[in-house]
């Protein structure tokens, strides 16, 4: 049904439909109104769920952990600062392979506290094992909770996963959204079955200890369930579009990249703009092109690869710095093309909130055709 | 009804000979019984039960991270709530994990008002790591971050009231015990688990390792600790005190002379001055709980 | 053995590590002097201590870690603590 509504509003629905029977809630700017609209539908009886207002956000994912132990589906959200809070929280919910899944309304980091959109936070913890997805804008963003869920429950997968969407930018806008009803997502999202559970007539021990000589076993197992877990995403996101209309089984998809010189690689709402400025460079005769990344982790290295073996040259956006190096994306795009030839410039850009426009995308493509990047694009001198 | 005769913490753990928190785990679980999740933090009841694939655990156990034991719990109970399953959870975390990096999550849960019970093993260190300091470590103990020197007497600081903390939080039911005195234990960790909202239970359990003292007197010391009013045995109903075990009160001596980490306060010189302040504390346990035998005077 | 996914194991395999070879003491129960109080098998810290088929209360020395509990709680003095044979 379409309905124009809030992201974050959307975003409660979908989880909503997805019949979480534990959900634990820790405000943080710019993900509150996600909890709240969680909290009056469960005040009003619209979603029978036990709702936890922990005490923060390390509580948060904690309680998460405690519930899908014991056999619950089981949701948070946070961002920035809480998504630090909870850092080791994330490496132990993975590392116990619990399918927790959570929303990522993807902020700057402090310091300086900024409260603004970019993706330093969830990029930052892509070593942790959980799943990643990008929306490019707010029907991805409720999709990808479908898609989400379905993936880490997998038995094969089981994984936690973050479904990430740019602060305020998604997270606060109003856009028409088709949003699935309840029978069609019972339809794509059975009931969730644990793997294993905390229960008194089959007793296991949760999180033990390993020595030396198992440690390097485990994170085996979950790098190569990580990475298996394309074959999943590409078998459910192609069952959503059969069911909906909406395939969602590439984790890359290019716009307008098939004949592209020039190929503008980003993740996330930043997409949308980009798609808008490749449109008038083509009217002005540019061959420019985006490959839009939907899924960070497990990393679509072949894909990207396949996808930009014929262009010159590559510009990646980047939303995110690993201080002291390069930004994550690029880094990694990179790794991807690595003995192909190509030319990949990175492009720092949209820190902290700060707008990026269509001209914006146009002069970064001019930049990459002079062969100028690795910079922090639009750096304000005056002010340094 | 819970049958007592199960062992439910096996045989072939890991602890050090005359571990007192290894019979608290057992003795826990014991009275417990089957239907128990057991939550556990880091310490060192989690690593000498379950260095993998050995587990000593013969019911649903799980162990997250060092300080998050209520907040994990919190979100079992809510899960069971939703599933309408009836098994009782019991959090099993050391004095570290309870008193210092666990005291966040340890009151929110409280607040929360969760039905589930909080046992903390009371070894007055952090044990695994190595004899370490936490806000258990009583007066003038000596632990490695806090060792007797030539400028120290060791810990400075008093022991931290987690009880009257919780009871400040509301909590129904708060209960201290101690290994030495194993039917009492028992029989306040069954009326925590049967008590419905979050419960807490603080237990003694003196560590020969880390206090310095021959693993066949874990009991005796523990004893001693009670008798010397260093201890106090009692519960605390809606924030209460309602029962106190009274003891014909001994010199505190008795207990620290006892223990290595209390060695510097006799050796190489006699601390009368440190001695009295311990006793003080000792005295003011004793008139706070009215822990006093009064003898009838001939 | 199959890694266990997620770090997990059911009840059973700690019972593989016999720490009985531990042991520098072994605690010898004296039946005679034995008054069956049943303290030693609820201070055992390993709960190795039974009571056996023929009534008698002893501790499986395969994990008898000689710790000497037992021993010093006896009300009776029935357990004496010995060098371990070696």
């Amino acid at each position: 049904m379409m309905e124009i509504t809030e992201g974050s509003h959307a975003v409660a629905e979908a989880i909503r439909l997805c019949r979480p029977q534990v959900i634990s809630a820790y405000p943080i700017t710019p993900q509150t109104h996600i909890v709240e609209a969680l909290a009056e539908m469960v005040a009003n009886c619209q979603l029978d769920a036990e709702y936890l207002t922990v005490d923060n956000e390390l509580s948060a994912l904690s309680a998460c952990v405690g519930a899908s132990a014991a056999g619950s589906r089981t949701y948070s959200a946070t961002t920035s600062q809480g998504l630090a809070l909870m850092f080791e929280v994330c490496f132990n919910a993975s590392g116990m392979r619990l399918p927790i899944v959570m929303s990522i309304a993807n902020r700057a980091m402090g310091a300086p506290l900024s409260i603004w959109n970019d993706q330093q936070d969830s990029i930052s913890l892509r070593d942790s094992g959980w799943l990643q997805f990008y929306a490019e804008d707010n029907q991805e963003a409720t999709d990808l909770h479908f898609l989400a869920y379905r993936v880490a429950e997998d038995h094969s997968v089981l994984l936690p996963a973050f479904v990430c969407f740019d602060g305020f930018i998604l997270s606060h806008t109003y856009e028409p959204i088709d949003m699935l009803s309840q029978e069609d997502v019972d339809r794509f999202l059975p009931p969730f079955s644990p793997y294993e559970r905390l229960d008194a007539a089959d007793p296991i021990s949760f999180g033990m200890y390993a020595t030396p000589d198992y440690y390097l076993e485990f994170r085996y197992e979950m790098d190569r369930a990580l990475k298996e877990s394309k074959a999943i995403i590409q078998k459910r996101g192609n069952e959503f579009g059969q069911m909906f209309g909406r395939d969602y089984s590439a984790m890359v998809e290019g716009y307008r990249l098939e004949d592209a010189e020039t190929a503008i690689v980003a993740m996330g709402s930043i997409c949308g703009t980009t798609k808008d400025a490749i449109d008038e460079m083509r009217d002005e005769g540019k061959k420019a092109g985006l490959l839009k990344i939907r899924v960070f982790r497990p990393f679509p290295d072949e894909e990207i690869a396949k996808l930009l073996s014929h262009v010159q040259r590559v510009a990646v956006l980047d939303k995110n710095i690993s201080l002291g190096a390069k930004g994550a994306v690029a880094l990694e795009v990179k790794d991807a093309l690595y003995g192909s030839g190509i030319p990949v410039k990175d492009y720092i850009i949209g820190l902290g909130g700060r707008d990026v426009r269509k001209k914006d995308i146009k002069a970064i493509v001019a930049l990459a055709e002079k062969g100028q990047g690795d910079m922090f694009y639009g750096l304000r001198r005056e002010v340094l | 009804m819970v049958d007592k005769t199960l062992e439910l913490f096996d045989c072939g753990h890991r602890a050090c000979g005359g571990c007192g928190a290894a019979l608290a785990a057992r003795l826990i679980t014991k009275a417990a019984g089957t239907e128990t999740i057991v939550v556990s933090s880091t310490g060192c009841m989690e690593v000498f039960s379950t260095p993998y694939p050995e587990t000593a655990w013969k019911v649903p156990w799980i162990h997250s991270l060092f300080e998050n034991t209520s907040a994990v719990a919190s979100g079992i109970e809510a899960a069971l709530k939703k599933q309408g399953r009836k098994e009782k959870i019991v959090v099993l975390a050391g004095d570290g994990a309870t008193f210092d990096i666990g005291m966040i999550c340890i009151s929110g849960a409280f607040e929360r008002g969760h039905d589930f019970t909080y046992i903390c093993y009371d070894n007055e260190a952090y044990m695994n790591t190595g004899i370490q300091r936490s806000g258990a470590t009583p007066y003038d103990a000596s632990t490695t971050t806090s060792p007797a020197g030539k400028c120290s007497f060791g810990n400075k600081r008093p022991k931290k009231d987690m009880p009257q903390i919780l009871a400040a939080h509301g909590a129904p039911y708060i209960a201290t015990a101690s290994i030495a005195y194993p039917a009492d234990l028992m029989k306040k960790v069954e009326m925590a688990i049967n008590t419905k909202g979050p419960c807490y239970i603080q237990v003694h359990a003196p560590c020969c390792t880390g206090w310095g003292f021959e693993g066949e007197k874990t009991i005796a010391v523990a004893k001693l600790a009670i008798e010397t009013g260093l201890w106090v045995n009692y519960e605390m109903v809606e924030g209460k005190v309602v029962k106190v075990k009274k003891v014909v009160r001994k010199p505190v001596e008795e207990y620290l002379k006892t223990q290595k980490r209390f060695r510097h306060l006799f050796k190489p010189t006699r601390q009368d001055a440190e001695i009295a302040a311990i006793q003080a504390i000792a005295d003011r346990n004793a008139e706070k709980y009215a822990i006093d035998i009064k003898l009838k005077k001939e | 053995m199959t890694l266990s996914i997620g770090c997990r194991a059911r009840p059973g395999k700690a019972r593989n590590n016999k720490t009985g070879s531990w042991r520098v003491f072994k605690p010898v129960f004296d039946q005679e002097k034995c008054t069956k109080c049943g303290l030693c098998m609820t201070l055992c810290p390993e709960g190795c201590v039974h009571e056996t088929e023929e009534g008698f209360v002893a501790p499986d020395y395969t994990y008898c870690k000689g710790c000497g509990v037992c021993a010093e709680e006896c009300p009776g003095g029935a357990i004496t603590m010995i060098q371990e044979e070696k």
